[in-house]
């Protein structure tokens, strides 16, 4: 893997952290933004700001077309068949709020009906699920991990019932990196005729998405994920479930009449895009879009998978360190624990050379009962990182063992 | 390797986070109380059987980094034999000695001054307190769980 000229297009890591360099690589928890980007936003401030879908004068007539072609450059982008299918929200936590609180609020769920969830999901995943169980009723049925982190797709089978009205899968674990066969979980929904959500917060970022192929029914993703900014993400639904579905919140915009008597909603997208929108946000995860896009995804995958193996093949040359999930298909994102240290104390000594990594559940405390594990170390990657980051990564971990002694025989 | 690492991660700490003291639960307990920090997890339960206001036996289990079982370790050893008054002011001590607050007795802390080194660590200060919520609810027959959120 060779060092890469991306690098430079990200500010922020050009800055020092206590006199070190910083390693950034906690990418799955967010994703540092390009100059394009940054550039995006300011320009947006500078010379465009109005308000969107209201004003007759000409700035606000070209935000809303700043607005919109962000619309149609995300649609691309996942190969939506109809643009009017992408929604913004703040994010990927609240799309799936969006879905399920909708899905609730159209009474499709009786009391007793199943959905089925995976055991890899972040709690993204399974508490507004939970939140609408509490009101329909609906029962939580679960996909079982297996050791390697990948979902045990027979147990998946044979969970379907009369009852199963509803699937939400996670695409990319956020915490072991695993890559979902969706397709193949949707044919399985498909033959039942059941729905499948699926979470796209860590994939999208790091893999091409195709909703059409994926044949999902919603995708739901975070923009600040993929080098774009904070509170913006996506809902792609299809048409026939956008239409199906009532608001989730009421406001400004998503409205074609109002009276005291009876208000009529505005059509997709805008049904769902209630109140002033995040215009800025939108038009810097078009930036975003654009700037990745220059680079082919053959080069982006093969320069990920590189960064990967070296990762994992230096990690294991130390002692004590247990990997967690070794799936096949997989992305940038790896947990590991090590036996002579807790998972937080690896953190604190991580951060005082600089480098940025998660430690703690990652949001999934379902998964880490699983893997019989606390917290994990997880050290996830970006298009910018290379073989420097990895050279301040492992000698910082043998320091570890250096304050903490060679791991001991148990696990304490 | 830099200085304040070496002060926050000092044999004894390691030691004691390493092997905790007191650990395992106390069948006779009276004053039961669970702490946990959702942010990380770190997870806890406080054991004490007093008697007269007094902390005449006390043990804990759970799981957490090496600044939090260590704590916790140190932490049943400081009070054993102790009053309910004087654990609450060793706590207050405790907090101003690892937010770096006022000056407190280091001899009052005793062993405790070893986990000064938390104080250069913002982020890590509810890891060394977590211990000390929890046998102040202990103590107090406070109903809920702590919660270092």
């Amino acid at each position: 893997m060779q060092n890469n000229a991306w690098r430079a297009d990200f500010p922020i890591l050009t800055q020092t952290i206590r006199g070190k360099p910083l390693t950034y690589l906690d990418s799955a928890a967010t994703t540092q933004k390009p100059q394009a980007v940054l550039d995006a936003l300011t320009h947006y401030y500078t010379h465009l700001n109005a308000n969107v879908h209201r004003g007759v004068y000409y700035l606000s007539e070209q935000a809303t077309k700043a607005y919109e072609v962000a619309r149609q450059t995300v649609a691309e982008f996942i190969h939506a068949p109809s643009v009017s299918e992408v929604i913004f929200t703040r994010g990927t936590t609240e799309a799936i709020n969006l879905v399920a609180t909708s899905l609730a609020r159209l009474k499709y769920f009786q009391s007793g009906d199943e959905i089925i969830l995976s055991g890899m999901e972040h709690h993204s995943n399974i508490v507004p699920w939970q939140l609408i169980a509490e009101e329909t009723g609906i029962v939580l049925r679960v996909i079982p991990v297996l050791a390697d982190g990948t979902l045990d797709l027979d147990a998946y089978t044979a969970l379907f019932s009369a009852k199963t009205k509803c699937v939400s899968v996670v695409h990319v674990s956020n915490v072991l990196g695993t890559i979902n066969p969706i397709e193949q979980i949707v044919a399985i929904a498909q033959a039942h005729h059941v729905p499948v959500l699926v979470d796209g917060a860590q994939a999208v970022g790091h893999i091409p998405v195709d909703v059409q192929a994926l044949g999902c029914d919603f995708y739901a993703f975070s923009a600040h994920k993929m080098y774009g900014p904070t509170g913006i993400g996506v809902l792609w639904g299809r048409s026939e479930w956008l239409h199906r579905l009532p608001p989730y919140q009421g406001g400004g915009d998503m409205i074609r009449s109002v009276s005291f008597e009876k208000t009529t909603f505005a059509d997709i997208p805008a049904k769902f895009e209630a109140g002033t929108p995040a215009i800025a946000e939108v038009i810097g995860l078009k930036a975003a879009i654009d700037y990745t896009a220059a680079m082919p995804w053959n080069m982006r995958l093969a320069h990920e998978a590189a960064f990967t193996a070296a990762v994992i093949a230096r990690l294991q040359t130390i002692p004590g360190v247990r990997m967690i999930g070794n799936a096949a298909s997989r992305i940038g994102v790896i947990s590991f624990v090590m036996s002579s240290a807790h998972p937080h104390d690896v953190g604190t000594i991580l951060d005082r050379e600089g480098i940025a990594v998660r430690v703690g559940h990652h949001c999934a405390m379902p998964l880490m009962k699983q893997f019989a594990v606390p917290a994990t170390i997880r050290v996830s990657c970006g298009l910018y990182n290379d073989e420097t980051d990895i050279a301040h990564l492992i000698p910082a971990l043998s320091r570890v063992i250096e304050l903490f002694g060679r791991p001991e025989s148990h696990h304490g | 390797m830099d200085d304040a690492l070496r002060d926050l991660y000092q044999e004894v700490i390691v030691d004691h986070g390493r092997h905790p003291r007191n650990r395992g639960v106390l069948l006779n307990a009276n004053a039961v109380h669970e702490g946990y920090n959702p942010l990380c997890g770190d997870q806890l339960t406080v054991y004490i059987r007093e008697e007269a206001g007094r902390v005449l036996e006390i043990q804990f289990e759970g799981h957490g980094c090496a600044i939090s079982m260590a704590s916790a370790s140190l932490m049943t050893e400081a009070v054993r034999g102790k009053t309910v008054v004087e654990v609450e002011a060793l706590f207050h001590a405790f907090h101003d000695l690892v937010t770096e607050q006022g000056k407190p007795s280091e001899a009052a802390l005793g062993k405790l001054v070893i986990l000064k080194g938390v104080a250069e660590f913002p982020m890590r200060v509810k890891c060394a307190t977590l211990c000390w919520h929890t046998i102040r609810a202990a103590l107090r027959h406070d109903p809920a769980v702590v919660s270092t959120e």
